[in-house]
């Protein structure tokens, strides 16, 4: 390094966008890459059937995620339930 | 029982090959039987770096389809004990490789070896699929650069899925992630990722660091695995690694870079 590259424009620092584009990337792929089983569909279509003897739900209520950890898979479910008074009136 | 150890790297040309023949031959050096397959069909390389390309007379292809048996092929390593090589086909037949041949050679090879060494073409395709399925062992290569470290988190990906222990459901392939062509003085600058970064963002061990060395192109031209160039930076990283990979708990080396003082930056001096 000379006389010239010491009083050069100072370094872009382009590795700390390297690194923000590649945890986004990587972080993206990884979600694809770990395929959802296919018959999450048929659970959440099936569970929305249960659910609806007893309590009126729409299908944006059901939520159904898959996530592994490890070793394992933990399967979540998450239903929302209306507020008490959209529901009184309704058959049991 | 032997372990079946895998260099791959999704991207070409990060170092797969020259990782291959030091890491075997440092294996081999610290006296252990060690057999280094090159798995590039059609780009026959091992052979040319391990400076045994005159003496090929059967292949890896020729011992699948029973042309050849493995003693006829396999080389002998004229400078280090204990080392063998299997040099790729040149066939330009893909299908080459039957996942049934490659089990029944590793097979073999596990009956007299303490070690073997596979080293894997770059791609996902069916060379570099081949290469990890059968293995224990990865060592995941990646230079300090953004399409590298993808590639490299791809192939943990189909490590962790279309492996053999993956769809046997066995204790996963133990990964280790070499960093090569490091520069240390370029990172430091924040024009080149970090050891950090990259281990960061891959999230795996580090075996080691190879630094960017004129070594290795050197010993290239002269047919012998830079570890054997005990003197020069990348010969030692080399060293190191296969020491840590032995079990040894040694610093990193080479990840530094010299810290110049104000007169040396304004005087030059690299
Ligand atoms: N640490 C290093 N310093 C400098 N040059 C290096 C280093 N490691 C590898 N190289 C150079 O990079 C080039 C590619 O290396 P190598 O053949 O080992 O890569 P590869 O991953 O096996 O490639 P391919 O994907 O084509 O099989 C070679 O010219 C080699 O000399
Ligand atoms: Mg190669």
């Amino acid at each position: 390094m000379g006389l010239f590259d010491y009083f050069r424009a100072p370094p872009s620092k382009s590795a700390a966008l390297a690194k923000e584009r590649l945890q986004i990337i990587v972080a993206h792929e990884r979600g694809g890459r770990r395929s959802s089983p296919d018959y999450l569909p048929a659970l959440k279509k099936e569970l929305l059937e249960v659910v609806r003897k007893y309590v009126p739900i729409d299908q944006s209520q059901v939520k159904v995620h898959l996530d592994r950890e490890g070793g394992y898979e933990i399967l979540e479910l998450n239903i929302t339930l209306p507020d008490e008074e959209q529901r009184s009136g309704q058959p049991r | 029982m032997a372990t079946v150890i895998v260099v791959t790297s999704g991207k070409g040309g990060v170092g797969k090959t020259t990782t291959s023949a030091s890491f075997a031959t440092g294996l081999a050096q610290r006296g252990y039987r060690t057999a280094v397959i090159d798995f590039d069909v059609g780009l026959r390389n091992l052979d040319l770096i391990m400076g045994c390309e005159r003496r090929v007379v059967y292949d890896f292809v020729n011992v699948i389809n029973n042309e050849a048996n493995l003693n006829q092929a396999l080389i002998r390593d004229k400078r280090v004990e204990n080392l063998y090589i299997l040099p790729a086909s040149q066939t330009r037949d893909k299908e080459a490789l039957t996942k049934e041949g490659v089990e029944r050679v590793l097979n073999e090879l596990k009956q007299t070896f303490e070690y073997v060494v596979c080293d894997s073409p770059a791609g996902i395709e069916r060379g570099a699929l081949m290469a990890l399925y059968f293995a224990d062992e990865a060592l995941v290569v990646t230079n300090p650069e953004v399409s590298s470290v993808r590639d490299s988190d791809r192939i943990l990906g189909i490590l962790a899925s279309r492996s053999r222990r993956a769809e046997q459901g066995e204790s996963p392939v133990k990964e280790h992630l070499v960093l090569t062509r490091y520069a240390p003085e370029r990172a430091n600058r924040g024009d080149m990722l970090t050891v950090q970064d990259v281990l960061e963002i891959l999230g795996i061990p580090l075996l080691g660091v190879i630094p960017e060395s004129p070594a290795v192109l050197q010993s290239s031209n002269a047919g012998v695995p830079v570890i054997l160039e005990g003197g020069s930076d990348a010969g030692a990283a080399y060293g190191d690694l296969v020491d840590r990979f032995l079990g040894k708990d040694l610093p990193h080396r080479f990840m530094e870079g010299q810290k110049k003082g104000f007169l040396q930056r304004l005087f030059g001096g690299s």
